[in-house]
């Protein structure tokens, strides 16, 4: 890899540091004007196991993880077992050794290996083991030619509050980490931070909190969830700014209460939205239903991780969008929209709203866990600059009010309480235009057609699906939601390769934006569908709505896929 | 309160919709308690939800001409606390069961009862399923032979108003749908009452439960005393278990003024000094690396 393109990667056991080095070397990288995009992965128990966080930064946009690493600190044995494997040719081994849990020194064919003493210097010389990793950091610092300045910096910002001592002594640990490559390695290795201009107006921001901060700007009022991983830091985030606004947020006792908030919520006039993962997402098919049949705009982010069950709490996984897009008793309309990065998670955040609130139905915005977990740097949103729709009101015209109204687009205008005349009942039970219960053959069949059709128009509404067509090209990808990113970046490099190849981007999943579905695959002989899940979930929806045969490219490990492995599907199916 | 120029009435607060009930329904008698109550109170139509789950008496918004929710199973009390929450100065009131409130949605009073949210909760409690026809609820009595149970109930039936005392409500009551005029107080009470208030109404079920008919509990009702203190949390639980001289108790058990789910939750929006024109570009800025 070029070394304007460097992914550095940290390994150790939960609870030594891992996350706060990966953090300082994204925040030095984005200091210095460099696009970054992490990645994290850490263990379901609160302390020990393996954790990886890695960082890779950029002068161009970053659009995913990435194949692999170049630089890998190893904190201990168990990290440089995991991901020795995974070094290549010209990888970059900085280690904990000698004094550390790595017992051997080492010598990997190919691999330039830096031995650090991280955990002696922190605890024979500095008299606290808990400094180990900004030992690491100042060694790789030196080595990686990142700004000390900026992570003396974060330092500040970090541990300021608990007292100059403790800055101090992070600096002293810094330092030693630093002298210790002055002094006893020569640097043999080809990587280096090349800092571009700083850039006004780029943020930093994780997908968990880019979902927040978009339901903010689309005017959320009210926000009820109930803990859970990967999704928990979207009501954290929330938990925070939203009160500043005025904002309501509750935390529920269980999942089913915090969609029933939010439904009661909006019933009355709020923006509202919950935040969950798969577990949760189960237990509110009950009440999605409701919000479907009561035409109640609501938004659920579900940030999705490895199921069934608890299954893999704290890993990748894109398997829920048929219960997103069909798990519920009943036919229940609703959309289901899926973000591909970070800055996605700001702005298809504000569309799940708009889209809410214009066709009354339930949205689920389809995140995942390594977008959630993921802080990218993006172009600071201009809460000017944004589309924001409201519900059709009815503002009590005199005219006897049917909140169920039949009417050409299917929408009918809704009354907020406290309007006068606008007396209704909002009902899970089949009813009248009026809102009375009415469960005739005739007219629950109309009222069916009524949720349904209304989104007839939704794939014009949505952003546009983003098609990339080759000219020539036999093969088409389609692909959602994080997969996205990692297929730019194999098509990009395929097509270095001389590979001709397609793609097609939805990011409106549920119902199937069609239109663009149908014009891309008629222009490939071939489409492949890769997704993170074990069933084929897109590419089942797709055969059911469409006919299509694809080549499903399922992947189930709990890890998102690399460009690596897209690339070679690529050369293997073209 | 309304701004119609003549006082509504009870008949003012009826819907067009004739309620579903059997004929001899105790919810009938509630029902008229309720429209009576609100027409004493004069409440506002318009700013008034009335929020049901799921079962016969959950009909019951439908045969009111207020704003109104008819959701789920058991889920009567988040979908209430959202309308309230959303909306402070709306009136929310709950209506429900037993089963729909103490069996599926059994887990949500627990916590609406200690965050003391700002609702009235008015169950209509008759001891048995009606409208799935008849099989044994939460508060089925020991033994009682039903359509689930015809070798008679094998679980102890809890105790409404044990179960929201212990977890903290700050106002409970209980009415028989028979005496009207107590009902009619009781709902008053609870409307006005800060917090959350819960009101459970003995209501026979004539058509399924033939234990607990107007007959039976026509000598096993009494009253609770006239100076039993309601601040009084320990006598409300012991009249709550054992009733007052062999009857069942009714009455207001207990009534205490602490802060709300909303106090709270204001105070939370004073300490992050919250304004409407907030400008959420200050926020975007702490994204800046």
């Amino acid at each position: 890899m070029a070394q304007n393109d460097l992914i550095i990667r940290f390994g150790g056991e939960g609870g030594e540091g891992i996350i706060s080095s990966g953090d300082m070397v994204a925040q030095a990288a984005a200091r210095s004007g460099l696009e970054v995009l992490t990645f994290k992965t850490f263990p379901a128990e609160i302390r020990g196991g393996y954790a990886m966080y890695q960082t890779r930064f950029a002068h161009d946009n970053i659009l995913c993880e990435g194949s692999g690493f170049d630089v890998m600190v190893a904190f201990n044995q168990e990290a440089l077992d995991q991901n020795v494997k995974l070094m290549k040719e010209g990888t970059v081994l900085v280690y904990d050794y000698p004094g550390g849990d790595i017992a051997e020194e080492q010598n990997i064919p190919g691999v330039t290996c830096y031995p650090v003493p991280m955990s002696k210097t922190a605890k024979e010389d500095l008299g606290m083991y808990r400094v180990k990793n900004m030992v690491a950091m100042g060694a790789v610092a030196e080595l990686f030619a990142i700004s000390m300045d900026q992570i003396r910096e974060t330092i500040k910002e970090k541990f300021g509050k608990k007292g100059a001592e403790i800055v101090e002594l992070n600096f002293k640990a810094l330092d030693a980490g630093r002298d210790h490559v002055r002094n006893n390695l020569k640097k043999t290795d080809p990587y280096k931070m090349d800092p571009g201009k700083p850039k006004e107006g780029t943020i930093i921001i994780s997908g968990n909190e880019a979902v927040g901060l978009g339901a903010l700007l689309a005017g959320v009022q009210f926000f009820s969830a109930y803990p859970i991983t990967p999704a928990t830091e979207v009501a954290n985030y929330l938990s925070k700014e939203l009160p500043k606004f005025k904002g309501t947020l509750v935390q529920a006792e269980d999942e089913i209460a915090s969609i029933g908030n939010v439904i009661g919520a909006s019933y009355a006039g709020a923006k509202a939205m919950t935040a969950t993962s798969g577990p949760g997402l189960s237990l509110m098919q009950e009440l999605i239903g409701l919000a479907s049949i009561s035409e109640v705009p609501i938004v659920i982010c579900d940030v999705q991780r490895g199921g069934p069950s608890t299954g893999l709490p704290t890993k990748h996984e894109q398997s829920d969008l048929l219960l997103a897009a069909l798990g519920c008793h009943g036919d229940a309309s609703k959309v289901v929209i899926s973000p591909e990065g970070v800055e996605d998670c700001v702005y298809l955040t504000v569309e799940a709203f708009n889209v809410a609130e214009k066709y009354q139905v339930p949205v689920i915005i389809l995140s995942d866990g390594s977008l959630g977990f993921r802080t990218a740097s993006m172009k600071r949103p201009d809460p000017k600059s944004l589309r924001i729709v409201n519900r059709e009101l009815y503002k009590g015209n005199g005219k006897p009010f049917a909140r169920y109204e039949f009417t050409a687009s299917g929408v009918s205008a809704m009354a907020l309480p406290g309007t006068p005349g606008g007396a209704y009942i909002s009902t899970g039970l089949e009813h009248a235009e009026s809102s009375a219960p009415r469960y005739t053959a005739d007219n629950h069949s109309k009222m069916l057609d009524k949720r349904f059709n209304k989104l007839n128009d939704i794939e014009d509404f949505f952003p546009k699906t983003e098609a990339d067509v080759q000219d020539g090209a036999g093969l088409g990808i389609i692909t959602w939601g994080s997969t996205i990113g990692v297929v730019r970046e194999a098509v990009k490099l395929a097509r270095a390769q001389g590979l001709k190849v397609s793609a097609l981007y939805p990011k409106l999943v549920w119902p199937l934006p069609l239109k663009a579905l149908n014009g891309f695959t008629s222009k490939h002989k071939k489409i492949l569908i890769p997704e993170v899940n074990k069933q084929g979930q897109l590419a089942r929806l797709i055969k059911s709505e469409t006919g299509l045969n694809s080549i499903s490219y399922p992947i189930y490990g709990g890890m998102p896929f690399t460009p690596a492995m897209i690339l070679d599907k690529i050369k293997e199916v073209i | 309160m309304t701004t119609a120029t003549e006082p509504l009435k009870a008949k003012d607060y009826k819907s067009e919709i004739p309620p579903t009930w059997c004929p001899g329904c105790g919810d009938y008698g509630v029902l008229n308690a309720v429209l009576k109550a609100f027409a004493d109170l004069q409440i506002d139509i318009n700013n008034t939800v009335l929020v049901s789950g799921i079962g016969c008496s959950s009909r019951f918004p439908y045969f009111v001409k207020t704003y109104g929710m008819h959701t789920a199973h058991g889920r009567v009390l988040p979908v209430a606390t959202g309308v309230k929450m959303a909306r402070p100065e709306l009136e929310v009131i709950a209506f429900g069961g037993d089963g729909d409130g103490f069996s599926i949605g059994g887990g949500h009073v627990p916590h609406v009862a200690r965050k003391n949210t700002d609702i009235t909760y008015i169950m209509m409690d008759n001891s048995i399923y009606g409208l799935t026809k008849g099989q044994m609820s939460p508060t089925t009595p020991l033994g009682m032979v039903t359509s689930t149970t015809p070798y008679g109930a094998p679980d102890n039936p809890l105790n409404p108003l044990a179960f929201c005392l212990t977890y903290g409500a700050t106002f409970v009551a209980q009415g028989y749908s028979s005496k009207s005029k107590v009902v009619e107080d009781l709902v008053k009470r609870a409307i006005k009452h800060k917090g959350f208030s819960f009101v459970n109404i003995i209501s026979p079920c004539p058509t399924f439960n033939k234990v607990n008919t107007f007959d039976f509990y026509k000598d096993r009702i009494g009253e609770l005393p006239a100076d039993h203190n309601t601040k009084d949390l320990n006598a409300a639980l012991k009249y709550a278990f054992e009733g007052i001289d062999g009857k069942i108790a009714t009455g207001v058990f207990y009534d205490v003024d602490k802060p709300s789910l909303l106090d709270r939750l204001n105070g939370i929006k004073d300490k992050a000094k919250a304004s409407v024109d907030y400008d959420i570009n200050k926020i975007i800025d702490d994204f800046i690396p």
